[in-house]
C-alpha cells in the first residue's frame, strides 16, 4: 500500500513538469466565470492550467487572428466565408439567455408581459411611455404608471447587444432597416452602461428603466426579469428549461461552420432569446501535441461540465450537438502534415 | 560655477567632480529627450492608427454626429461636443467655487478653522476616480432624478432659448450630472493653486490697501487677483485638463450616447468615455482606427487648450511688465 502511494507520488512528481502545460484564450465576457469554474476543476484534476482573459468577443476574434492566444472566444458566431478565409473552425461550447430587466415600482419579477414588437418599440423610441396602449393591451391586470420609459444599452460591444439586437431585428422590420444587428449598434437613444453590471446598476436605479442583462447576471442581482412571448406566441419565463426548449429545437447539422443563432425558436416553451457562445481555433495546428491539449479541456468541459455550468445559469450543449462537434475537429484540425489531430473517443 | 569650485579643490577631486559633471548633464538631457521621444511617439502611433478612419471620412469626421459600427459610419462630433460641454459645466461650477473657497481661507477664515478645511479640500483630490463614479451612480444621480433636474425642467425649463437646455424626462444621467461630477472633481486642484498663490501676496500690499481705506472685496479684486493673475489662471487650465480627460466617473453617469440633445439633461459621451467603453470590444478595422482616431482628437484638444494657456500667460505677464 506504502509503496504504492509512493510510486504514485513520483508518477506525479515526475509527470508534472512535464504537463506544466498553460493554455491561454481571451474573448467574450458572458461565459468568463464558466471558464474560470472550469479551468480551476480541470487544473485540479490535470495539473493543466487554462489562462482565460475576458476582454470581450471582439478582442479575441483580434487575438485568435494575430495569434497572440491559443483560442479565441465569442458570443457572435462567425459567418462561414469569414472562418475559411482567415482559416478558422469554430464551435458551440455552452448555451445560455438573456433576459430583460425592469425597474417599476410595485411590478414584481415575471410580472411585466412584453413582446419583441414593444420591445423594438421601446428601444427605437416608437413607445415613449409605460401607459402606452401597446404596453397596456399585454398586461390588463397591471397598472402601468404615467412615465417615461428610460431604454439601457450595453456601451461596450457586446455579444449579448449581437444577440439582442439579432432578436429584435428577427421580430421587427423597422429596427432592422434603422438599427440592424451588431455587437455594438447606434441606438437612437437612451443610456449606455458599461458590461451588464453596468447595465444593472443603471437600470436599478433608475425609475422607469428597462434593460437586458445574460440570465445568470439578472438570477445573482434578484432583478426584476420580464415574460416574453416566444415564437409559439405564449409568454414564458426565463430559466433553464426555457433555454433548454429553444436549444432542443437548434437544428445544429443544417448549420455549416455551426453559424447558428437560437432567437426566435418554435416551440411552447422556448425562451425567444437564447444564445451559444463559441470557441474559436485556428485550422492549422503547427504543435499537435499542445492542440490535443487544448481540445482534451473542451472535451472534458463537454463531458464532465455540466453540473458547474447549470449551477451557474448556463445551458450545457446536448450529446448530439458535441458529438457532431469533436466529429468537425476530427475532419477539420490539422497538424503540420495535414494529419488529423484529434481522434474520436479521446486523443 | 563650476570652474571656481574646481579650483578650491585638490586637483584630483576636480577631475572627478568635473566627470560626474558632465554625467550628471548627460543624464538630464537623456531625460529631457525620453520625453521628446515618448510625446512624438504618441503623435506618430496615434496618426498612423488614425489614419484610416481620417482618409475613409476625411474632416467629415469632426463633423458629422453618426457613429454607428454597423453600417461603419463614424463621427466624433458627438463626442467632442460632450467632452466641451461638461468641461465647460464644470469650469463653470468649479472655478467660482474653488475661488471663493480660496479666498475664505487665505483671506478670512478664522485660524482655528483654516487647517482642517484645507485638509478636507484637500483630501477631494485624494479620492480615485472611479470613487466619484460609483458615487455619482448611485448616490448622486437618483438624487439629481428627484429633485434637481425637476426643479431645472420646472423653472428654467420655461425660459425661452434658455430653457431648451433644461429638457426632457428627468433620468438623472447626462451631460449635466457628468458636468456636476467633474466640477466635485477638479475644484481641489483648482483650489490648492489658488490658496498657494494667494498666500504669496505680500502682506504689506494688502496692509497698505486696507491702509488706504479699502474693504476686504475691494482688497482682493484690487490687489491680490492682480497680483496673483498668472498663477489662477494656470490653476484654472490644469483643472480644464484634467476635465478633458477625465474617464471613470464620466463613463457611469453620462449614459453613453452618441448623440448631440440641446438639452443638458440627456446622455451623451466623451471622448475618453467612448475610448473606455468601446475600445475593447471594437471589431472591425475602421471601428478601431475611428475611436484611435479620437484619441487623436482629444490629444489636439489638450494641446490647443496648453497652448492657449501658455500664450494667455505670455500676454498677461507681458502686460504686468509693461
Amino acid at each position: 500500500m506504502r509503496g504504492r502511494l509512493l510510486a504514485a507520488l513520483v508518477a506525479v512528481g515526475l509527470s508534472t513538469p512535464a504537463q506544466a502545460v498553460t493554455i491561454t484564450g481571451a474573448g467574450a465576457t458572458f461565459p468568463y466565470p464558466l471558464y474560470a469554474k472550469w479551468a480551476e476543476a480541470y487544473h485540479a484534476i490535470t495539473g493543466i492550467g487554462i489562462n482565460y482573459q475576458s476582454i470581450g468577443s471582439g478582442g479575441g476574434i483580434r487575438q485568435i487572428n494575430t495569434g497572440t492566444v491559443d483560442f479565441g472566444a465569442s458570443d457572435m458566431p462567425l459567418k462561414p466565408g469569414i472562418l475559411r478565409k482567415d482559416g478558422l473552425v469554430q464551435w458551440p461550447q455552452v448555451m445560455g439567455g438573456i433576459v430583460v430587466v425592469v425597474n417599476l415600482r410595485g411590478i414584481a419579477p415575471g410580472q411585466l408581459r412584453l413582446d419583441g414588437a414593444t420591445l423594438a418599440g421601446m428601444y427605437l423610441g416608437r413607445l415613449k411611455q409605460w401607459d402606452d396602449p401597446a404596453i397596456k393591451k399585454l398586461n390588463p391586470g397591471i397598472v402601468l404608471p404615467d412615465l417615461a420609459i428610460a431604454t439601457v444599452h450595453r456601451a461596450d460591444g457586446s455579444g449579448t447587444t449581437f444577440t439582442f439586437t439579432h432578436y429584435l431585428s428577427e421580430v421587427d422590420p423597422e429596427f432592422r432597416a434603422k438599427i440592424g444587428e451588431s455587437t455594438a449598434v447606434a441606438f437612437p437613444g437612451g443610456l449606455g452602461g458599461k458590461g451588464n453590471e453596468g447595465v444593472a446598476a443603471l437600470v436599478a436605479r433608475t425609475d422607469g428603466a428597462i434593460g437586458y442583462v445574460e440570465y445568470a447576471f439578472a438570477l445573482q442581482n434578484r432583478m426584476t426579469y420580464t415574460l416574453l412571448r416566444n415564437a409559439a406566441g405564449r409568454f414564458v419565463s426565463p430559466g433553464a428549461d426555457t433555454f433548454q426548449a429553444a436549444a432542443a429545437h437548434a437544428d445544429w447539422t443544417e448549420a455549416p461552420g455551426f453559424y447558428l443563432l437560437l432567437t426566435n425558436e418554435p416551440g411552447r416553451d422556448s425562451w425567444p432569446i437564447t444564445s451559444a457562445t463559441f470557441i474559436l481555433l485556428h485550422r492549422h495546428q503547427p504543435d499537435p501535441e499542445k492542440t490535443r491539449e487544448i481540445l482534451s479541456f473542451f472535451d472534458w468541459a463537454y463531458h464532465h461540465g455540466d453540473a458547474i455550468a447549470e449551477r451557474l445559469g448556463y445551458v450545457p450543449m446536448p450529446p448530439e450537438v458535441t458529438g457532431l462537434v469533436e466529429e468537425m475537429w476530427q475532419q477539420k484540425i490539422v497538424g503540420p502534415e495535414g494529419r488529423p489531430v484529434w481522434h474520436r473517443g479521446g486523443p | 560655477m563650476p570652474a571656481d569650485i574646481a579650483i578650491s579643490r585638490p586637483r584630483e577631486a576636480g577631475r572627478r567632480g568635473r566627470l560626474a559633471d558632465q554625467a550628471f548633464r548627460a543624464l538630464t538631457l537623456l531625460f529631457a529627450v525620453l520625453i521628446l521621444l515618448i510625446v512624438g511617439g504618441i503623435i506618430v502611433v496615434l496618426a498612423v492608427g488614425a489614419a484610416p478612419a481620417l482618409r475613409q471620412f476625411g474632416w467629415g469626421f469632426i463633423g458629422t454626429e453618426t457613429w454607428n459600427p454597423v453600417t461603419n459610419r463614424f463621427g466624433a462630433l458627438a463626442a467632442i461636443y460632450g467632452t466641451l460641454a461638461t468641461s465647460a459645466i464644470a469650469m463653470l461650477i468649479g472655478i467660482p467655487l474653488a475661488f471663493g473657497i480660496a479666498m475664505f481661507l487665505t483671506e478670512l477664515c478664522p485660524r482655528w478653522l483654516r487647517r482642517p478645511l484645507a485638509v478636507m479640500v484637500d483630501l477631494l483630490a485624494a479620492i480615485p476616480s472611479i470613487i466619484y463614479g460609483i458615487w455619482g451612480l448611485f448616490v448622486f444621480a437618483p438624487f439629481v432624478q428627484r429633485y434637481i433636474e425637476p426643479a431645472l425642467i420646472g423653472s428654467l425649463g420655461h425660459v425661452p432659448l434658455l430653457g431648451a437646455l433644461f429638457q426632457g424626462p428627468p433620468l438623472g444621467i447626462g451631460v449635466l450630472t457628468a458636468g456636476f461630477i467633474l466640477a466635485i472633481m477638479v475644484l481641489p486642484f483648482i483650489c490648492a493653486i489658488m490658496r498657494e498663490v494667494f498666500e504669496t501676496v505680500p502682506a504689506v500690499l494688502k496692509e497698505s490697501a486696507y491702509a488706504l481705506g479699502t474693504t476686504t472685496t475691494e482688497t482682493v479684486w484690487q490687489v491680490v487677483l492682480p497680483y496673483t493673475r498668472i498663477g489662477v489662471v494656470g490653476g484654472i487650465l490644469l483643472g480644464l485638463g484634467r476635465a478633458l480627460g477625465e474617464t471613470m466617473a464620466v463613463t457611469f453617469v453620462i449614459g453613453n450616447s452618441h448623440h448631440i440633445h440641446a438639452s443638458l439633461l440627456q446622455p451623451g459621451t466623451t471622448i475618453s468615455a467612448a475610448l473606455a467603453n468601446e475600445f475593447n470590444e471594437a471589431s472591425g478595422d475602421l471601428y478601431l482606427s475611428s475611436l484611435i482616431a479620437l484619441g487623436l482628437i482629444l490629444f489636439v484638444i489638450t494641446f490647443i487648450v496648453l497652448a492657449t494657456a501658455k500664450l494667455l500667460l505670455i500676454r498677461l505677464e507681458q502686460r504686468a511688465g509693461g
